[in-house]
């Protein structure tokens, strides 16, 4: 895997990934650098511009202390390169082999803040004239923060660094300058490894494998393999078997219900685009009475649509809430931050940022409740189709379907739900800085990774995929390399990439998948992304689900099936008439037809999740989130690991999960000492040994898991001697808020002495 | 929940004759001679808003069990508004009874329902020397969560125990006595009926209500047994820890002997001596028989030392460090007084103390308190080491507030958790109690008084007023961090017994354990907030203790529920005079005799690794399984360490079999190959309760 690349780097002398093995290499590959104070440059990766002797402040305290060094600013990423050697170095486990932790994306730069004296100023682009500031404060979009001195350099390659810089990070750009284009052509990687598992959905085949799984009856669409229907529509999609080819080509794919799932009872999940207002001529409603019809069609003639965009909040409020909400962790000091640790609970709440990811999860439920207890089908709509909606598909997959909890079935899942789903990451994310799109930047995507990461830190077990996992996913949005987030759609991406393709004109540019792990990581990194804790599925499972199900189906589904024995079609008229009614009245209301409307929603699903509870829990099955206050937490790892305050030193979750790999190696040596001894019983004296071998890196693994940090994998700590973070600035106020003033100034004991005993 | 109930007292309203409402239906406080009830307190513990709920409860309770019981068969189509919370609970309540096993009972009460239940389902399990004192029928439960239950409510003089066998599976509802703080009577006319409301009002965040009909004054009586049982000392009957008669196989009052404990840390040494002088308690009588200190303090310097410092309580050593030999000292304020008198002795003693540690020419003093309080201290003859009196000294002052605001906090979470949690408001909520900004300046003092220890070398004093509650709070959890030791299992419960136990917090008086004054402002949760610390310390370091979540959560339980000694009284000399430890169990007879229960099955020996906490809200978390513990939304429904004990198990067992195969394979190879292999392969497929990945 690793020689894929390096081949690739055929042009430079040096090779790219340096594979550390010795630290006498590294010694020498550092002496190299110090003369030349230039990062191994990635295969197409062009210097722009550079200035040596920059102060880089280290975070760690709050002494002004820092280490000098180059920095520069290529066509990828903005890079600081040390002139001091750095041991640690050495032994970094989780290493991304495209930037390291001094290097920044250029897409991954949130914010640059100029320092002029003592105050702070938001740089933003095209207004850069002669002045630069002494220091220039880089806010990450993985929220590192980074903060320079301009001061020692030379005021000539400051002003050309500081320029370049804000340059390259904030003024639009056209999509060709991403480094994705010159990396892939200078890259050639010859085939690319396409990961057999995971599922791109970009061929028939995937979907029909999908729906063959999951027992789905849909039809399959193949007209659109040429975008020749619609450009928003993907490539090929599934729609309920009813549809029309002619209702097909309207509206561009506005309206037309894509398969997203199957339920087990046969009802499945849809999305859509909404179609624009009625207009007076009815040709709208009348198609969409129609699309109600094919999907209603698919199961027992029912169905419920639900607006997304009348019941969550708009990506806007999203994109809001997240800006507030990462504020909170771009912390420029200590006092900065144990300030702010004061109100810490407080100021969460009213960033509103938990409370959307609740709304998410709760809408979820409320569409897997339809699903899982009443059977019916399920329309999920707003105006694009590809925001929301795909947030809430996903979740409900994720909830009801254990194969997408698996790092592959996950990976399908995105593939199929946000890429293929047609998701805007191009403009969602805005990393070319286009002025028209500001507007709709939106932390879409990441909201989707919050939810999961709620479900995961609830359910652990349930998830193949470890959080560190989705933190890594996370990043790699910000990462321009992969073809993944690079683009609005399917027909964006194909026309793309095919202008840039150099070679024939059918051919499309063969740019890495973000799930071609190993352009960022090595296998070492890799195993990190697998939960120690899930529990895999076994035979014993799944015959204990078989026997569980049918009755439980029963049960729940006797409203619906009582519904079954009039005439078909008399019945579903009726229920036509009333959609045609609802929809002649309000262009869509929420949860058209609910046979059982005594409660409002939310406390139905409160319940639904209530009755679910009492079950014993299952890994493999259905699986709901506790939305209570308490539960809904804050995703400490990906939000806390760089600020050096608050890691654990010898704490946080990897202590335990470490403790579990290390148990589950044992488990692993000792599975194949018993297979061995099955084989033959002769080999004994060998057996004993790799016992002991086994033990002793069980040791040494549990003495690692003490030095590791909270922050691991992301930061490894430097040193074990150490001062405890404690905060400055403890209590001042605290008496003032404090409610029982006069409670505080009692004495403990002296206001009744006569009750001592 | 809450709302729905408060919606089908709307319905009941309108159904009522039109002309009783506004006189009937006004709540009537009632005092039981027995019960303590006066107005301020009650607006105190329970504002007016839940007040009036509580009356609508009353009123919705009568109206359901006057369907039930007078119109039996039209109720499945009158009822409709208060029957069908029912219908939907019945799920629930089967979960709520198995997790009754988890968290309402303490474990060792289960392992006896578990005998009984062949029995007979509506009887009362009973520990050895439990009797039943009344039994009340037709008793109403108004469950917060899942609405009401009729069933039978019975008190023993160990605990109250309601069951009801209304439904599918039986509804149990277990309060120890010792966990109630004060019981409140309401009564209630409403539709011709008067309807008495119980609510007990509990030390450990929940408070119950019942509902019964007053008819002919037969039923008050368990109120009034209830209150005899439950204030027991007051009603001069003994605790019923005295009455407990289990045996166990492993004797608890072993545990801590404080000879072994000094001679694990290396005492006695040639600076530090172990003392017998307050072999009578006549030193000081808050402090235990035992006590290090400097060896070359004379005795009469000592006397003058015990008369400078409050109640006699002096410093003395409580940790060594095994390398640097800095220690820590723990004492109460000296008194200095407004007028700034100083004790040569003392300033001598401190200074032997520091001469102790050859390492540093410091001596840190650390005051719990706020440095506006440690002032006023000193305007009331008490006050702090003054700098310029005690050469070499650093004075710090921790900022801590008082057992006074802790209690207050305290009570303001319960609201915020018990019966329901408002979900979108949580966060601000959390603030609003200070409760965790509390916890966060505990643990930053005592990472202060480690770190000096651990990194500055130097030995710490640490004091706050008396020196039995921040004091132990904060030397307790210094030496958590400093000591793996404390870390495991036995470990740590040496250190309660140590720290707080046999140094005099006074457990009796910040608890009430018998005692029916509720308002009693001696009463202060500080023992509840240092667990709540140790916890907040487990959670940042999951692997880094022996014991789990279930072993603190067990030790709240019973340092309220009378059933054992070990939390009984203030002192060792009271406890030596009431002859504790021959006549009551300790608790750590029944931990240790199941340890298996409360260990942590992550733990990795971190050895003489010095926790530093973080002390930063971000880290820290409101304990929900413990606070909101009677929420069944709350509770997990399978803790992931499950998952672990079952690999530990795994491991075990594929060890055994290893071994086993070697055993064999060596004893006569090859002939027996075959059976080895038919051995093996069961183990496969049955013995793998997890299911693993690698």
């Amino acid at each position: 895997m690793l020689s894929n690349l390096g081949s690739g780097g055929g042009k430079t002398a040096k090779p790219s990934f340096v594979s550390y093995v010795t630290p006498e290499e590294i010694k020498s590959e550092k002496e190299l650098y110090k003369k030349e104070n230039q990062p191994d440059l990635l295969p197409g990766e062009v210097v722009f511009c550079s200035a040596s002797t920059v102060l880089k402040y280290t975070q760690d305290e709050l002494s002004q202390r820092g280490v000098f060094g180059t920095l520069l600013c290529t066509n990828f990423r903005v890079s600081f390169v040390s002139d001091e050697l750095q041991a640690e170095e050495t032994c970094k486990v989780f290493k991304n082999k495209l930037y390291d932790e001094n290097d920044i994306p250029l897409a991954c730069v949130d914010n640059i803040y100029g320092g002029y004296e003592d105050k702070k100023k938001l740089i933003t682009g095209g207004q850069v004239k002669n002045k630069y500031p002494s220091k220039m404060i880089i806010h990450c979009k993985d929220l590192r923060v980074f903060q320079f001195s301009l001061t020692y350099s030379k005021e000539e390659d400051a002003k050309k660094i500081f320029q370049g810089i804000v340059h390259h990070c904030l003024e639009p750009k056209s999509l060709r300058c991403v480094y994705a284009f010159s990396y892939c052509e200078s890259t050639s990687c010859p085939e690319m490894q396409r990961n057999e598992r995971t599922m791109l959905f970009d061929c028939p085949e995937d979907w029909t494998k999908d729906m063959k799984r999951i027992k789905g009856n849909c039809r399959l669409v193949t007209e659109n393999s040429n975008f020749q229907l619609s450009p928003k529509l993907p490539q090929f999609f599934i729609v309920p078997s009813n549809v029309s080819d002619e209702d097909l080509t309207k509206f561009q794919g506005n309206g037309l219900p894509l398969w997203c799932w199957s339920h087990h009872s046969g009802c499945a999940l849809f999305k859509t685009a909404s179609l624009p207002l009625p207009q007076e001529d009815n040709v709208s409603q009348k198609y969409m009475d129609r699309m109600l019809t094919a999907v209603a069609h698919n199961h027992l003639y029912s169905v419920k649509t639900e607006d997304l965009s009348d019941t969550l909040p708009t990506v806007q409020d999203i994109q809001l809430s997240y800006n507030k909400f990462k504020q909170f962790f771009l912390i420029d000091n200590t006092t900065e931050f144990w300030m702010s640790d004061m109100k810490w609970f407080s100021s969460l709440e009213n960033c509103g940022w938990l409370d959307i990811i609740r709304q998410c999860l709760l809408k979820a439920v409320e569409v897997v409740e339809c699903l899982e207890k009443e059977n019916t089908n399920v329309l999920i709509m707003e105006e694009s189709g590809s925001d929301l909606c795909c947030v809430i598909s996903s979740l409900v997959q994720l909830m009801l379907d254990p194969h997408y909890r698996t790092l592959l079935g996950f990976q399908s899942l995105v593939q199929k739900e946000w890429l293929v789903g047609g998701h805007a990451f191009l403009d969602r994310s805005n990393p070319l800085h286009l002025k028209e799109k500001v507007e709709s930047q939106s932390p879409v995507f990441l909201l989707f990774l919050e939810c999961v990461w709620q479900l995961h830190q609830q359910y652990g077990p349930a998830f193949q995929f470890s959080e560190t996992y989705l933190t890594v996913l996370s990043d790699s949005v910000h990462v321009p390399i992969f073809a993944t987030f690079l683009f609005n759609n399917d027909c964006h991406r194909a026309s793309v990439l095919r202008a840039e393709s150099p070679s024939s004109q059918r051919a499309l540019l063969n740019c890495p998948s973000v799930w071609d792990w190993w352009v960022q990581f090595d296998c070492g990194a890799q195993d990190l992304f697998i939960n120690p804790l899930y529990a895999q599925k076994s035979r014993h499972d799944r015959s204990q689900r078989k026997s569980h199900r049918p009755k439980h189906q029963r049960q729940l589904s006797l409203p619906s099936s009582a519904f079954k024995t009039p005439s078909k079609k008399g019945f579903f008229k009726d229920e036509a008439d009333s959609l045609k009614k609802i929809l002649g009245a309000k262009r869509i209301s929420r949860w058209m037809v609910s046979p059982s409307s005594d409660y409002p929603p939310t406390s139905s699903a409160k319940e639904f999740y209530e009755a679910w509870q009492t079950n014993p829990l299952d890994y493999h099955g259905m699986l709901l989130p506790c939305l209570d206050g308490p539960s809904i937490r804050v995703w400490m790892q990906r939000y806390l690991r760089w600020i050096h305050d608050v890691q654990i030193l010898g704490g946080g979750p990897v202590a335990m999960l470490s403790k579990v790999s290390e148990l589950l190696a044992e488990v692993q040596e000792m599975r194949s000492e018993l297979d061995r001894h099955a084989c033959s019983a002769t080999s004994n004296h060998r057996g004993a040994m790799t016992r002991t071998r086994a033990k002793t890196t069980a040791e040494d693994s549990s003495r690692s898991s003490v030095r590791l940090s909270s922050s691991f994998p992301f930061v490894t700590s430097r040193n074990w001697s150490f001062k405890p973070a404690i905060p400055t600035s403890m209590l001042q106020g605290l008496m003032m808020t404090g409610v029982a003033g006069d409670l505080a100034s009692r004495d403990d004991d002296g206001s009744d002495p006569g009750t001592m005993v | 929940m809450e709302k729905k109930s408060a919606g089908a007292v709307g319905s009941g309203d309108g159904s009522a004759p039109p002309g009783v409402p506004s006189r009937n239906n006004k709540p009537r406080v009632m005092n039981i001679s027995t019960v303590r009830q006066t107005s301020g307190d009650a607006e105190a513990d329970s504002p007016t808003g839940s007040h009036v709920e509580w009356c609508k409860q009353l009123i919705a309770a009568t109206i359901s069990s006057q369907m039930l019981s007078v119109t039996p068969d039209t109720s499945s189509r009158d009822s409709k508004v208060c029957k069908r919370p029912e219908l939907r609970d019945t799920m629930d309540e089967v979960h709520s009874y198995h997790c009754d096993s988890d968290s309402e009972i303490p474990p060792h009460a289960l392992a006896l329902r578990d005998r009984t239940k062949e029995v007979q389902m509506d009887e009362v399990p009973l520990v050895p020397g439990e009797t039943v004192r009344a039994v009340a029928k037709d008793v109403m439960y108004i469950c917060p969560f899942t609405g009401l239950v009729t069933g039978t409510l019975t008190c023993t003089d160990y605990k109250l125990y309601f069951i009801s066998l209304e439904r599918d599976s039986p509804f149990v509802l277990d309060v120890n006595l010792g966990a109630i703080s004060r019981l409140e009577t309401i009564s209630v006319q409403s539709h011709g009926e008067n309807t008495q409301g119980l609510e007990i009002v509990c030390k450990d965040m929940r408070s119950p209500r019942f509902a019964y009909k007053a008819e002919d004054g037969s039923q008050p009586e368990i109120v009034e047994v209830l209150s005899k049982q439950t204030f027991s000392l007051s009603n001069d009957l003994p605790l019923f820890a005295f009455l407990y008669k289990e045996e166990f196989p492993v004797d608890g009052w072993k545990v801590y002997d404080p000879m072994a404990e000094y001679k694990r840390q290396g005492l006695p040494n040639e600076s530090w001596t172990i003392s017998k002088m307050n072999g009578m308690y006549e030193l000081c009588d808050t402090y235990p028989a035992l006590l290090v200190i400097p060896a070359s303090i004379k005795d009469e310097e000592l006397k003058r030392v015990v008369a400078f410092r409050a109640r006699h309580r002096i410093p003395v050593l409580s940790w060594i460090h095994p390398e640097s030999q800095a220690t820590i000292v723990r004492s109460s304020q000296p008194l200095v007084g407004a007028s700034d008198r100083r004790c040569k002795e003392d300033e001598r003693y401190l200074q032997t103390i520091m001469d102790a540690n050859a390492q540093s020419h410091k001596l840190a003093v650390f005051d719990a308190r706020q440095n506006s309080v440690a002032d006023t201290n000193k305007a009331k003859d008490g006050g702090y080491e003054s700098e310029s009196f005690y050469p070499n000294v650093e004075l710090n002052f921790l900022e801590i507030p008082n057992i006074h605001v802790m209690r207050e906090s305290l009570r303001k979470l319960k609201e915020m958790v018990y019966p329901t949690i408002d979900e979108t408001r949580w966060h601000s909520a959390v603030d609003q109690t200070h409760w965790l900004e509390y916890i966060r300046v505990l643990l930053a003092g005592a990472v202060r008084i480690a770190d000096k220890l651990e990194s500055g070398k130097t030995s710490a004093v640490v004091h706050c007023s008396d020196g039995w509650d921040r004091t132990a709070q904060l030397t307790s959890l210094a030496m958590l961090m400093l000591d793996g030791h404390y870390r495991t299992l036995r470990g740590f419960q040496v250190l309660l017994e140590k720290e707080w136990i046999s140094f005099g917090h006074k457990f009796a008086a910040r608890v009430g354990h018998g005692d029916d004054n509720h308002a009693n402002s001696e009463r202060s949760p500080l023992f509840v907030q240092f667990i709540d610390c140790v916890w907040q310390v487990t959670r940042q370091f999951p692997s880094a203790f022996e014991f789990n979540e279930l072993f603190l959560i067990t030790i709240l339980d019973h340092l309220y529920s009378c059933l054992f000694g070990t939390f009984l009284y203030n002192s060792e000399q009271e406890r030596v005079t009431m002859e504790v430890q021959n006549k009551t169990v300790s608790l750590w007879s029944y931990i240790n005799s199941q340890p298996d229960d409360f260990t942590n099955p992550f733990y990795v020996d971190y050895e003489h690794h010095v926790l530093y906490p973080l002390a930063s809200i971000r880290h820290l978390e409101l304990w929900t399984s413990y606070y909101a513990r009677w929420n069944p939304r709350m509770r997990p429904q399978m803790p992931v360490h499950q998952n672990m004990k079952e690999l530990l198990f795994l491991r075990a067992e594929l060890e055994r079999k290893v071994e086993e195969l070697q055993r064999e394979a060596s004893s006569s190879r090859g002939s027996l190959s075959s059976s080895s292999d038919h051995t093996s392969s069961p183990s496969y497929s049955g013995g793998t309760p997890l299911h693993t990945t690698v």
